[in-house]
C-alpha cells in the first residue's frame, strides 16, 4: 500500500518527468512530501504565476511536458494567468494543484476554489481527482492529453485526503479515451492537392507558425522551402524557424512585422499556413486574404481551419509528418524573380542604418549586438511591449530558440521562461530581454534564479515608461495615463541585493562593449540599457 | 436555417458544464438544450439546437469535438430528423371552461395530467411548432405555469451516431 501521493509521483517518474516548480501550501504538503523521497527535482517559485511561465519555458527547451505543482485557493488561481498564458502558445503543460478535503468541498472552507471550474475556458483538460486509485490513469491521460495533437496545459485538482489515502496502485501502460483522437497523418488526397497547387502557383509564401515548434519540424520546413523554392515569413510565434539570414527567410508578418514579410503575404497567389493560426496581430485583413489568394492551411487542430481564414485546402496533422508527405511529391516552383525581387527588398530592410536617437541608446542597435556576439544556438526569452517589438524586428537569430508569449501577450513572461529554460537545457546560452515595466512584474524571481545558480544574461531596456501603451495612448487617445513607472528601484542597487552583477548602456557608442561584458561575465548579470521614453517601435 | 447538434458524451460530473461554457466564451447561441443518458449508461446524448450559419455550426461542431469528453457530434439538418418536445402546461379551469380546454387537448393529442377545481395540468409531445401551437391554444384560457424539455432528436431511417 502506498498513498495517493506517493502514487502521483510515482506516476510522474514513469511519465520521464525530472523536474517540477511549484510552491509550497497546507494542501499539497503531503505531495511535496512523497516529492522529496524522489529523485525529481524541484524549483521553488516566488509566485505561483510564474510556476507556469518556468514549466513553459522548460517545456519549449526541453520538448517535454512542463510540470507545475502549487496549493489550493491563492495558489490556484495565481497559476491562472500561467495556465492561459501556456494555453495561447500551445505549451505542453500539467499542473497539480492541491485541493480541499474533498468531503468539504463546496462549503467555501479556507483556501478553497473550484479550480477546475475557473481555467475550463482556456486549458486543454482538467481533472478534479475523487478517488485515489484513479491517480496514475489520470496522470498518464494528462501526459498524453497535454503534448498530443495541439499541445496545450492539463489541470490536476488533487483533495488533500486523497493525497493522504493509501491504495494499491495500478499503472497503466496505455491510454485509453475514445474521444480524443488527434489525426497524424496528413490524408493522402489533400496531400496531392497540396503538391499540385505548389506546382501550378508563381509566387508561392509559406507562413511558419509556433506549431513547426511544437511538432519538432524546423528541419522539414527548411527542406520543403529550399526544395520547392518557397520563400518563408513567420508569425512571431514562429521567429526563428529559418535563420534570420536565410535567403529564403522574408521576416515577420504583422502589424508589427517587417516590411518585407508583410509584402510577400500581400503579393503571393498561394499562401501556405504552416502551423499558424491566423490571430489578428499577424493578419490583419483575413478576408482579404481569402480573396485574393489560394489558401493552404496545414495544421494539427482541425479547429484552426477555417476560424479565422477561409481555406482552399485543409490538411490536418501533425505539421511534421505533412511537410514530409509533401515532399515526397516533390513539388518545385520556378520562382526564382518572385525570390530576387523579396530578397531584394529584404537585404535593404536588414542592412538600414538605425538612427543615433536624441538620448539613449537605440534598443535596435543593442538587438543587433547581442545577435551578432550571441551564442549559435542561444534561447532568447523576450517580455512583451516595445522591447518585444524591438526583438522581434532587430535580433538576428541563427540556430537558437525566440521565446516569447505571442498569445496571451503576458507582461512578465520573460524571466521565469529564462528560468525554465535553463534548467532544461543548462548548458544554453539563455538570455532575458524586457522591459522595465515587464522585469518588475516578474523581478522577485531573481531569487529563484540565484537560488539555482542559474547564468542567465538579462538585458533590461530602461525606459520608465510603460512604452508600448504610451505610444497608443498618444497616437489614438488625449494622451499618455497612468504608463510612468515612477518610483522604480534603482536597478543596479538591485542587482546588488541579489548578488547579480550589473552594466548599464547609455549610448550607441558603448553598446559593443557592454554587451562583451556581460557575456565575458561568468553567472548572472543584468544590463540595463537607457532608452529614451519618448523613443517609439517607429524609430 | 436551424440546426440540430447530436452530441455524445462521456456521463460524468462536470461534461454539461464544459459543453454549455464552450458555447458562451465562443458566443454561440443556443435555443434549446436537452440531456439525458443512452442506453450505455457510460454515455449521455445532448442535443442542441442552434440558429446559425454553417461557419457557426461547423465551427461550434469542431470545438465540441476537441473536448476529450465528447465522443461523437453529428449536425443533423431539420429535415433529416425526428424531434420531439415535451411541455407540461398548467391552465386556469372552471365548469364554464373545462370542456373547451378538453376540447382543445383531444384535437391537439395532448394529455391530462391532473385536475382540480381551479386548474388543468395538461401534457404533449410533439415538434416544436405544435407545441408552440398547442400552448397559443391555451394562452386564451390563462396559463398558471409551463415547463417544456427542449427538442431531443434522432436521424431518420436506420442511421445512427
Amino acid at each position: 500500500m502506498v498513498k495517493g501521493a506517493q502514487a502521483l509521483i510515482e506516476s510522474l517518474r514513469r511519465e520521464g518527468v525530472t523536474h517540477v516548480f511549484g510552491y509550497a501550501g497546507a494542501t499539497i504538503c503531503e505531495a511535496a512530501d512523497a516529492l522529496a523521497a524522489s529523485d525529481i527535482g524541484y524549483t521553488l517559485v516566488r509566485t505561483e504565476q510564474n510556476a507556469g511561465h518556468m514549466a513553459s519555458g522548460y517545456a519549449r527547451m526541453s520538448g517535454k511536458v512542463g510540470v507545475c505543482m502549487v496549493t489550493s485557493g491563492p495558489g490556484a488561481t495565481n497559476l491562472i494567468t500561467g495556465i492561459a498564458t501556456a494555453y495561447m502558445d500551445s505549451i505542453p503543460m500539467v499542473a497539480i494543484t492541491g485541493q480541499v478535503e474533498s468531503h468539504l468541498l463546496g462549503r467555501d472552507i479556507f483556501q478553497e476554489v473550484d479550480i477546475t471550474g475557473a481555467v475550463a475556458p482556456f486549458i486543454k483538460h482538467s481533472y478534479l481527482v475523487k478517488d485515489a486509485r484513479e491517480i496514475p490513469r489520470i496522470v498518464k491521460e494528462a501526459f498524453h492529453i497535454a503534448s498530443t495533437g495541439r499541445q496545450g496545459p492539463v489541470l490536476i485538482d488533487i483533495p488533500s485526503d486523497i493525497q493522504k489515502k493509501e491504495i494499491d496502485p495500478i499503472y497503466p501502460e496505455t491510454v485509453d479515451l475514445r474521444g480524443y483522437k488527434p489525426s497524424y497523418k496528413g490524408n493522402v488526397v489533400q496531400i496531392r492537392r497540396v503538391a499540385d497547387a505548389i506546382e501550378e502557383a508563381k509566387r508561392p509564401v509559406i507562413c511558419a507558425g509556433g506549431g513547426i515548434f511544437s511538432a519538432g519540424a524546423r528541419d522539414e520546413l527548411r527542406a520543403l522551402a529550399e526544395s520547392a523554392g518557397i520563400p518563408v515569413v513567420t508569425t512571431m510565434m514562429g521567429l526563428g524557424v529559418l535563420a534570420t539570414d536565410h535567403p529564403l527567410n522574408m521576416g515577420m508578418i504583422g502589424s508589427f512585422g517587417n516590411i518585407c514579410a508583410n509584402k510577400a503575404l500581400a503579393k503571393s497567389d498561394l499562401l501556405i499556413l504552416a502551423g499558424a493560426r491566423v490571430a489578428n496581430r499577424a493578419i490583419l485583413s483575413p478576408t482579404e486574404i481569402g480573396r485574393r489568394m489560394r489558401t493552404i492551411h496545414l495544421d494539427v487542430d482541425p479547429a484552426e481551419i477555417g476560424k479565422n481564414v477561409s481555406t482552399n485546402i485543409p490538411v490536418v496533422g501533425d505539421i511534421r509528418c505533412i511537410l514530409r508527405q509533401i515532399m515526397e511529391h516533390g513539388p518545385h516552383v520556378d520562382s526564382q524573380d518572385w525570390i530576387d525581387a523579396l530578397q531584394e527588398k529584404r537585404k535593404g530592410e536588414l542592412a538600414a542604418e538605425l538612427p543615433r536617437l536624441k538620448a539613449g541608446v537605440h534598443p535596435g542597435k543593442v538587438m543587433k549586438s547581442l545577435g551578432l556576439q550571441m551564442d549559435e544556438d542561444a534561447c532568447v526569452c523576450v517580455d512583451v511591449g516595445q522591447n518585444q517589438i524591438w526583438a522581434c524586428r532587430y535580433l538576428p537569430l541563427h540556430g537558437g530558440r525566440f521565446l516569447t508569449t505571442g498569445g496571451l501577450g503576458t507582461m512578465g513572461y520573460a524571466l521565469p521562461a529564462a528560468i525554465g529554460a535553463k534548467v532544461a537545457c543548462p548548458d544554453c546560452q539563455t538570455i532575458v530581454v524586457c522591459g522595465d515595466g515587464g522585469f518588475q512584474m516578474a523581478f522577485n524571481e531573481l531569487a529563484t534564479l540565484v537560488s539555482q545558480g542559474s547564468d542567465v544574461k538579462i538585458v533590461l531596456l530602461e525606459n520608465h515608461v510603460l512604452g508600448l501603451v504610451n505610444e497608443i495612448q498618444k497616437k489614438s487617445y488625449s494622451g499618455p495615463f497612468g504608463v510612468n513607472l515612477d518610483g522604480s528601484p534603482d536597478f543596479e542597487l538591485l542587482a546588488r541585493a541579489y548578488g547579480i552583477a550589473f552594466g548599464r548602456v547609455e549610448d550607441d557608442d558603448h553598446i559593443d562593449e557592454a554587451v562583451e561584458r556581460m557575456f565575458a561575465h561568468e553567472g548572472p548579470y543584468i544590463l540595463c540599457c537607457s532608452v529614451d521614453a519618448d523613443t517609439t517601435t517607429g524609430d | 436555417m436551424k440546426k440540430i447538434i447530436s452530441v455524445l458524451v462521456e456521463n460524468q460530473a462536470g461534461v454539461l458544464n464544459r459543453i454549455t461554457g464552450l458555447f458562451s466564451r465562443r458566443a454561440f447561441n443556443i435555443e434549446s438544450l436537452a440531456v439525458g443518458v443512452t442506453d450505455d449508461k457510460n454515455m449521455s446524448r445532448i442535443t442542441i439546437i442552434v440558429d446559425s450559419g454553417n461557419n457557426v455550426v461547423e465551427q461550434v461542431e469542431k470545438q465540441l469535438n476537441k473536448l476529450v469528453d465528447v465522443i461523437k457530434v453529428r449536425t443533423i439538418e431539420e429535415n433529416h430528423m425526428i424531434g420531439r418536445e415535451l411541455i407540461l402546461i398548467k391552465v386556469s379551469a372552471n365548469t364554464r371552461t373545462r370542456q373547451d380546454i378538453l376540447n382543445v387537448c383531444q384535437i391537439m393529442g395532448g394529455k391530462i395530467d391532473d385536475v382540480s377545481p381551479t386548474s388543468m395540468t395538461l401534457e404533449l409531445s410533439d415538434t416544436t411548432e405544435k407545441v408552440d401551437l398547442f400552448e397559443e391554444l391555451l394562452r386564451p384560457f390563462s396559463i398558471l405555469e409551463v415547463a417544456r424539455t427542449g427538442l431531443v432528436a434522432l436521424q431518420k431511417g436506420h442511421g445512427a451516431i
